[in-house]
Parts: C-alpha cells; structure tokens; sequence
C-alpha cells in the first residue's frame, strides 16, 4: 500500500478529486449550481470508475473487453430492484391503511406485484426478485450477480485462451445477448420500460431531491477515490508486473511459472465488480435504467474514453471519461449554437458522435499515450522507483 | 545415475507432417549438452514438447528422480517443477526494468494472491542483484529492458531462468546476432551454469558449440541421427551428409 500512496500521480488524482468535491458541494449548497448539474458530475464521477476498471483490464492486462458496461448495468438493475420493491412496497402499505382489515403479506405481494409488472402485463413478482424486499440482500446482489458472471465467463474464454479480437467479439456478444434478453417482457425485469422513479430513495422520502443528489455525489467521489486507490495498489507490486507482462507477451509468463488464466479471471471479475458499484450508484442519479443502457455500443464508449484519456495510466482513464463524456453532455445538451454553413447546417447532436469518432482518430494516430501522455511533457518525477540503486532514467 | 529428463518414443505431427519422429533423447543432472540440426530439425519443437506447449502424439517424457509424467501438465506447471526456457527470439518484458524483469522470475510463490500480496524482500532484493552480477547487468537494473542491446536482452533472459533456481534449462540458439565479445560471456555463463544444472543448448554456430567443449546430440527429421563429442560426430558420416556438409558450402 505504501508504494501506491508514494506515487505523485496517486496524491494528484486523490486532491484533485478532493478539492472538486468539495468546491461543488459548496457550490450546490448555496444555491449556486443546480441539481441537475450536480446529478450530471455525480454520475461523470461513476463513470470515471468504470473507465479506472476498464483501463486495469485493457490497459494494463492487455483484454480489450467490450462488455465492461454490461456489469455496469447489471449493477444499475440490481440497485434498482430494491429501490423499485421498497418504494413500491410503502406505497401499497400506505394506500391499505385506511381499509378495514389490515393486509394480509399476501395480498401486499400481489399489490406490488400489479404495481410493478402492470406494464408487461403481469402481476407475478418473478423468482428474480426474490431478494429485492431486503436491501443487504439485494446489495449482495450488486457484487455477487456480475462478480459470478464475469467469472463463469471468464473462466470459459481464458481457459480455452480465447485472446485478442476474439474475445472482444464474445464479450460484445455477451452484452448483445444479454440486452436482447432484457428487451423481452417476460424477462423479468420489465422488458423496455426498464425500471424507473431511481431518483426516491426508500425511506428518504421527505428528503429534497437537492439533498439526495448531494449525496450521492460524494458517495460517487468516494467509491471513485478508493476505487482508484484500489486498482493503484493492484498495479503497483509484483501482480501489476505480471498482468503487464500478460498483456505483452502471456506465453513468458507462463514459462515463468504464473497461471495467465487465474490471473486474467482475477482481473476480470474485481473489474466486473467495480464497473458494477460504479453503475449501482450511477442509475439512483439518472433516475432510470432500460435495456438500451447495456447496448453493445456503450461498452465500447467505454473503450474509447480510456483511449482518448491514455490507456496504461489510471488517472488517463479518470481523465477521458470525465473530458468525453461531459463533452457528450454538453454537445447533445443542446445547448451548443449549430452552425450554418448555407449548404448545412451542423446539429451538434448529430454531429457529436462524427467529433468524437475524429477524435478519437487523432488521438490514436498523432497521441497514442491519450491526453495522459501529454502530461509526460510536464516532466513529472518519475513514479516508484523500480529499484532502490536505481540510476538516472536516460529518456 | 539416473536421468534427469527422459523423452522417449515421441512423436509429433502437424497436419500429417513429422516434426517429431520416435524421439529418444536422455540427459543426467548438472551437464551440458548441445544440439545441433539442420533448420526444420524439430530442435524447437523439442521443447516446445518438453515444456508443455505442444503435446506429442505419441511417446513418453519424464523428469526428476521420480519419473513425473510431464506430459498432462501445463507449461506454468512444468516451470514450476524446475525446467526454465530461453526462446529463439530474445522475449524479455521491454516495457518494464531490468529489476522488475528479475524479481518476477524469482521462484516465489506464483498464484495470483500470493503474487498480489508479495512484498519485497531483503533477501530478494540480494538474490536479484547476485544474478544481475551473474549476467553482468548490474548497472542496468534500473533501465527499462527494451533499452537493452540485443545480447544484454539475451543475458537477462538468461537471468530469469536463473531467477527460477531450474534444474534443467532449455536455451534456443543464445548466440544468435551476437558480436564475438558477446559469444565469449554467454559461453562463460553457460558453462558456469552447467557446474550446477542441467542445460540444453540448441545452436547453429559451430564454433560456439565448440566452446561450450560438451557432449553433442545432432537431430534431423525429428529423430536423433548422432551423440557423442562433437569431433565425433562431425566426423559421422550420415551428419555430414545431412548437416555439415550444406553448413560447409556456406
Ligand atoms: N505449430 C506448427 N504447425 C505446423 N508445423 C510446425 C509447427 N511447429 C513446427 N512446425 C514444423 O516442424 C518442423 C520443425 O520445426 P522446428 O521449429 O522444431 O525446427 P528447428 O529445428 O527449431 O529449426 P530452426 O533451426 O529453423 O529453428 C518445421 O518443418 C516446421 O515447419
Ligand atoms: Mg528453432
């Protein structure tokens, strides 16, 4: 641990993190930025964790994963379960109360079950849901759900050394499957409609929407720091010399005596995990979830920030979410002048995604190092040193 | 005394294609061999098979005085029973130091918690600079290895055989692209290491088989054709119809 917090870029990424949460805490509290503003750089904040997660898998053990938002997503549905249930559940509590004879739990059960499933026409609370009455359960469920599906699968394409462009394709089929699957009414999880009303939080009904967003933003800054923290330490010793070895040349490793295949499974579910908290606080932010979230396209979105941001450092991840995604924001926001040109005109949110595809082909072809890499010019000192004797680096 | 490594009967094909024919090749604890072969000989894939990458159709290998089948092993396990390998193309990890290169091949505890708990010892720390004087590297330790001259990636792949104290190990042609002064260390180093294990050198340069002055093994059309000193051999009719005599011409 002492070798992640001797690392300036460690100290860097965690008082700038500090400052800012701060700064807008202030800011919300006075009244000076709005909620929904403060909403947006909460859920920024989630998907700089997920792109920290995303740069340990690609970036650093070399899997280019394309189903990384898949987990992010099932951590959204699993959080949303609860949210959904408990909030349904008092409801129907409330609404019963002036009847003449109390409730029986089954007629509750059936009450939210209609409440819920009205939309795909049923009224069944399916097997699925069958934690989502207890919230420690359920936020089991958050890590346990994505954390045993990461390993099954990884456990099968590592296995069988499943690498390269291979893999990507599985885990995007993966995601498509697994979208496909939650597109269907009887998935159990509201087909399309997805779940929604994210943003009441049981038991916190009297709290302003204000109060909560702040909330969570600092959960999200807080998830991220020690996420970070986290993935630093991961890196940093003996096992981050041993995924980078993997990723350049896993059959030396293997000659080496390490099992790649447990290796790259270890990576892959904490990765899966952490994408999965950074979604489970993400969704309460956004309000709602719906299969379309997990669509293949935003794991590659994914891959993309971390390339853009500089793949191979963990702050270049922090720092390409943030950037592309709140450019994103702001471009589709439309609050951005389109430009006439006579013959055309540009509508930035059309035109958002042919930017972004531009830079990401600029990037890639003149600052392969991503925005991170521009910081090597600011000649940083040098991060652990790799052996105490160690002379002057020559570059 | 008994053998160290046994392979015996082995035979592998790629699609129809002998690469190993009925291979018989046995070697005792701490000593030197050489084998030499035409290109195609199978000398790779030799130990491809002996290290676990490639599974022979046919055929036994076994290791260590309790004759291990290696055959249903993987290559991670087979490392760890002590076999280190040196590939053909100098494979040093370029993008980390010369240290970091070392302290990860030192045998350690290799599974994933026991590698992402590990914490840098005193005496890892002695034992990676003892072998970094060994390769003549010590004050490169600190530069990234792909900084390295190719005979110094060479030296340092050697170090992380060392680094996993082996019993046995497999080097694919060392001196190859390497200036005389080169040659001379590496030959050193070998022998040096031969007092204490077992190592097999595939190489095409016959003065530097000379130099390592050991018993010989000539393959050709994956089956062993000769053994013997290497004066022996060469004078082999057979071998110098099949090899030297093609060398010989260039
Ligand atoms: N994976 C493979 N698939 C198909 N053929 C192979 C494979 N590996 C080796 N061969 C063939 O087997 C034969 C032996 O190859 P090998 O690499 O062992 O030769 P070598 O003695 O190491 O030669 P060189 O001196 O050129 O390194 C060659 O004809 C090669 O083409
Ligand atoms: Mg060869």
């Amino acid at each position: 641990m002492r070798a992640v917090f001797a690392q300036p870029s460690t100290i860097i990424v965690l008082l700038a993190l500090a400052i800012f949460t701060g700064t807008i805490v202030v800011m919300a509290g006075n009244g000076d930025i709005s909620t929904s503003l403060v909403k947006v750089l909460g859920m920024t904040l989630c998907f700089c964790l997920a792109a920290v997660a995303m740069d340990l898998i690609w970036g650093y053990t070399g899997i280019l994963s394309l189903g990384h938002f898949a987990f992010f997503g099932i951590g959204g549905y699993a959080v949303g379960m609860w949210i959904m249930y408990a909030r349904t559940e008092a409801i129907v509590v409330a609404a019963q109360a002036s009847a003449a004879l109390p409730p029986t739990p089954e007629e509750i059960r059936s009450a939210i079950g209609t409440q819920i499933f009205g939309v795909v026409g049923s009224a069944e609370i399916p097997p699925l849901w069958m934690f989502a009455h207890s919230f420690w359960l359920q936020m089991l469920m958050v890590i346990l759900v994505p954390g045993l599906l990461a390993f099954v699968f990884g456990w099968l394409a590592f296995r069988s050394r499943v690498t390269g462009v291979y893999l990507s394709i599985l885990t995007q089929a993966m995601t498509l499957a697994l979208a496909l699957y939650l597109f269907q009414n009887d998935s159990g999880l509201r087909g399309n409609n997805g779940l929604s009303g994210l943003q009441n939080i049981p038991g916190f009904e009297g709290t302003p929407q204000s109060d909560i967003s702040i909330a969570f933003f600092i959960a999200s800054a807080v998830a991220l720091a020690l996420g970070y923290v986290l993935c630093a330490w991961v890196v940093s010793g003996k096992f981050g010399s041993v995924i980078r070895g993997i990723r350049d040349d896993e059959n030396r490793v293997r000659f080496l005596g390490y099992q790649v295949t447990h290796f790259k499974l270890f990576v892959f579910v904490l990765t899966a995990v952490i994408c999965a908290i950074a979604g489970a606080l993400y969704y309460p932010q956004a309000g709602i979830i719906n299969p379309a979230e997990i669509a293949p396209i935003a794991s590659i979105y994914l891959a993309v920030w971390v390339a853009i941001g500089g793949r191979g450092r963990l702050y270049g991840a922090i720092l390409g979410a943030a950037t592309v995604s709140l450019l994103s924001t702001w471009f589709t926001g439309g609050r951005v002048p389109d430009i006439d040109l006579g013959f055309t005109r540009i509508l930035w949110v059309d035109w958002w995604t042919v930017l972004l595809g531009l830079s990401f082909v600029l990037v890639t072809l003149f600052a392969p190092k991503g925005l991170a890499g521009l910081f090597d010019y600011l000649r940083l000192p040098s991060a652990v040193k790799p052996y105490k004797g160690e002379p002057k680096r020559i570059k | 005394m008994s053998a160290l490594l046994e392979v015996a009967g082995v035979s592998v094909s790629f699609d129809g294609f002998k690469a190993i024919n009925d291979l018989s090749f046995e070697i005792e604890p701490a000593s030197l061999r050489a084998i030499i072969g035409p290109n195609g000989a199978g000398k790779t894939t030799f130990m491809d098979i002996v290290t676990g990458k490639t599974r022979p159709d046919k055929g036994r290998v076994t290791w260590g005085e309790h004759n291990i089948s290696l055959l249903k092993k993987s290559e991670a396990e087979i490392a760890r029973l002590g076999i280190g390998r040196k590939f053909q193309r100098p494979t040093v990890f370029e993008d980390q130091s010369v240290f970091e290169n070392l302290i990860m091949a030192l045998k350690n505890p290799r599974t994933t918690f026991a590698t992402l708990f590990y914490r840098r010892t005193e005496p890892d720390v002695t034992r990676v600079e003892e072998l970094a004087r060994e390769i003549g590297l010590t004050s490169e330790l600190g530069r990234k290895s792909g900084e390295l001259s190719h005979g110094q990636k060479q030296w340092l792949e050697i170090g992380m055989l060392l680094a996993q104290d082996p019993q046995l190990l497999l080097v694919d042609e060392p001196a190859a692209g390497m200036t005389v002064g080169e040659r001379e260390h590496t030959t050193r180093l070998l022998r040096e290491v031969a007092k204490t294990r077992s190592v097999i050198v595939v190489e095409h340069d016959m003065e530097f088989v000379r130099q390592l002055n050991c018993r010989v093994t000539v393959l050709h059309e994956g089956s062993v054709l000769a053994e013997g000193s290497l004066d022996y051999v060469t004078n082999d009719e057979r071998v110098i119809e099949v090899y030297l005599g093609r060398s010989g011409e260039r």
